[in-house]
């Protein structure tokens, strides 16, 4: 397995690890559900430095993402991100990620760590003569910073810096070192991505616990990452994205820019099957009835009739219920539609309801587009 | 938490209390699972044999099956997990006791691993 630059730290914290994607990674440090209310609640941290990083650069960078990726490259200004999706030539999703526009001709691309490899090899083979490519997620260490005190903390560590709006990066300099810093996050709370370089990671950790801690900062690690997400109706891929289900069946149609120029692998697939309509839904699910939260894998029923799978599930902390997301024919998608999973043999009722689960109210949180999904 | 003396020990990191017939999961068990967040007891009267699925425990993550550590009958499972399960977490060996076991044979009971036997086998896993 892997270790990130921070599994000192981890283990110094008595951190329970993981195996993930080939890494090493904290699953939680005090409990899931403990971490998942810091974050909500005040802050927390986590380990991003086992995600991918890579640099895309030259005379029309811009336009060659643009025929690799469904959302809308052309419009970011410099120092602006977007959720995007890279698809295949059948419409499917090869991995989600953030692309940042970071100079004129100057792009970074944050992607899944369990995909660097097939990203890179699909991504680097695509691009024309003089863009450059450059894979730096063994040179690059990130970290998280999440949850309504995360403003707060990043102005203690970056006295004098103006912190970037939402989706939007911004340089500095910080102990020497370059220092990027992002307002995005995984988890439906105001938050930073931060990176640096590997080497700076760890001193990086400890400095936001340093001036973070007075402010309630907690590590937080895979355990409460999942659930946070979860309750923001966020995707994982893997399990609620695949290279077998198209962005418009996920829900994410938002994110995907069918109006522009640029052609993209698997355009004309998706503009069919936004014209005739999709087949399945990523719905969200909640159960009718206490019980054992819903799992990836357990079949949905329409009645009698099978009509999908969850692709993920959990028990939410924040709505003490099992929360859950999957595919279910179109015909059964509608909000407010009676389902059943079947757990273990038995039958759950469940309801289909409107994303997401958990919406934050908290002051100086910026609207995310992931919101404005139907 | 130190391990309980007067219990006996599953591999699976069940312990059985002789005496009462009661069950439940192991402190190094329960930390492994951290938040327990819901249980499925099994019915009482349900006729049960040794490393048996019997029961479900839920954390945050995922669910994990319960073995029973003897042959025997269920006779009672503790309600209070259903508004609490968390005891389960925080007092595993009291209030967080899973079920109640008619033992059909004490040399069976007896044959499980006493408490020292468990630490050592826990300390591996």
């Amino acid at each position: 397995m892997r270790h990130t630059p921070l599994h000192q730290a981890h283990l110094r914290r008595g951190a329970r690890m993981v195996e993930f994607g080939g890494w090493e990674m904290p699953v939680f440090y005090s409990s899931i559900l403990d971490e998942h209310q810091a974050v909500r609640t005040k802050a927390g941290l986590f380990d991003i430095a086992h995600m991918g990083e890579f640099r895309v650069a030259g005379p029309g960078a811009g336009a060659a993402l643009d025929q690799l990726l469904t959302n809308d490259v052309a419009k970011l200004a410099v120092g602006e991100g977007q959720y995007t999706l890279l698809p295949n030539e059948r419409g499917g999703v090869i991995d989600d990620l953030l692309v940042y526009r970071t100079g004129e001709e100057g792009y970074l691309l944050v992607v899944n760590a369990a995909k660097i490899e097939e990203d890179r090899t699909w991504i680097a083979s695509h691009l024309p003569q003089g863009v450059s490519f450059q894979d730096e997620s063994d040179a690059v260490g990130a970290v998280a910073l999440q949850g309504p005190k995360a403003a707060e903390i990043a102005g203690a560590l970056l006295p004098g810096l103006a912190l970037p709006a939402r989706n939007r990066i911004v340089s500095t300099i910080w102990n020497g070192v370059p220092l990027e810093i992002a307002r995005t996050g995984y988890t439906g709370e105001d938050g930073f991505e931060l990176f640096v370089p590997a080497a700076s990671a760890e001193a990086l950790w400890e400095a936001l616990f340093e001036v973070g801690t007075t402010h309630g900062l907690q590590p937080c690690g895979l355990g409460s990452r999942d659930t946070l997400r979860l309750e923001a109706c966020y995707p994982l891929n893997g399990q609620d994205l695949s290279p077998d289900h198209t962005p418009l069946e996920a829900g994410l149609g938002f994110f995907v820019a069918l109006g522009k120029e640029a052609e993209f692998p698997g355009k004309a697939v998706l503009k069919e099957q936004k014209a005739s309509g999709v087949q399945r839904r990523l719905v969200a699910l909640k159960p009718l009835e206490k019980g054992a939260p819903p799992r990836s894998h357990y079949p949905i029923l329409d009645g009698d009739r099978p009509v999908g799978e969850v692709t993920s599930g959990t028990l939410s902390p924040t709505l003490g219920h099992g929360i859950a997301l999957g595919y279910v024919e179109a015909g059964s998608a509608a909000a407010g539609t009676r389902l059943d999973v079947e757990v273990r043999g038995r039958r759950l009722p469940v309801e289909v309801v409107p994303k997401p689960f958990y919406k934050n109210n908290h002051e100086h949180s910026r609207q995310s587009p992931l919101r404005r999904l139907p | 938490m130190s391990t309980p003396a007067n219990l006996r020990y599953a591999a699976s990191h069940e312990w059985l209390d002789p005496e009462t017939g009661r069950v439940g999961i192991t402190d190094h068990a329960q930390n492994a699972l951290s938040d327990v967040v819901f249980y499925e007891a099994p019915k009482i009267g349900r006729q049960v044999k040794a490393k048996e699925a019997v029961a479900v425990v839920e954390s945050v993550k995922a669910a994990s099956d319960i073995y029973s550590p003897v042959d025997g009958e269920i006779v009672e499972v503790n309600e209070a997990l259903a508004a609490e399960p968390a005891l389960v977490n925080t007092d595993p060996y009291g209030k967080g006791w899973l079920f109640k076991v008619r033992v059909a044979d004490p040399a069976q009971a007896a044959a499980l691993h006493d408490a020292a036997a468990y630490d050592a086998l826990a300390a591996q896993s």
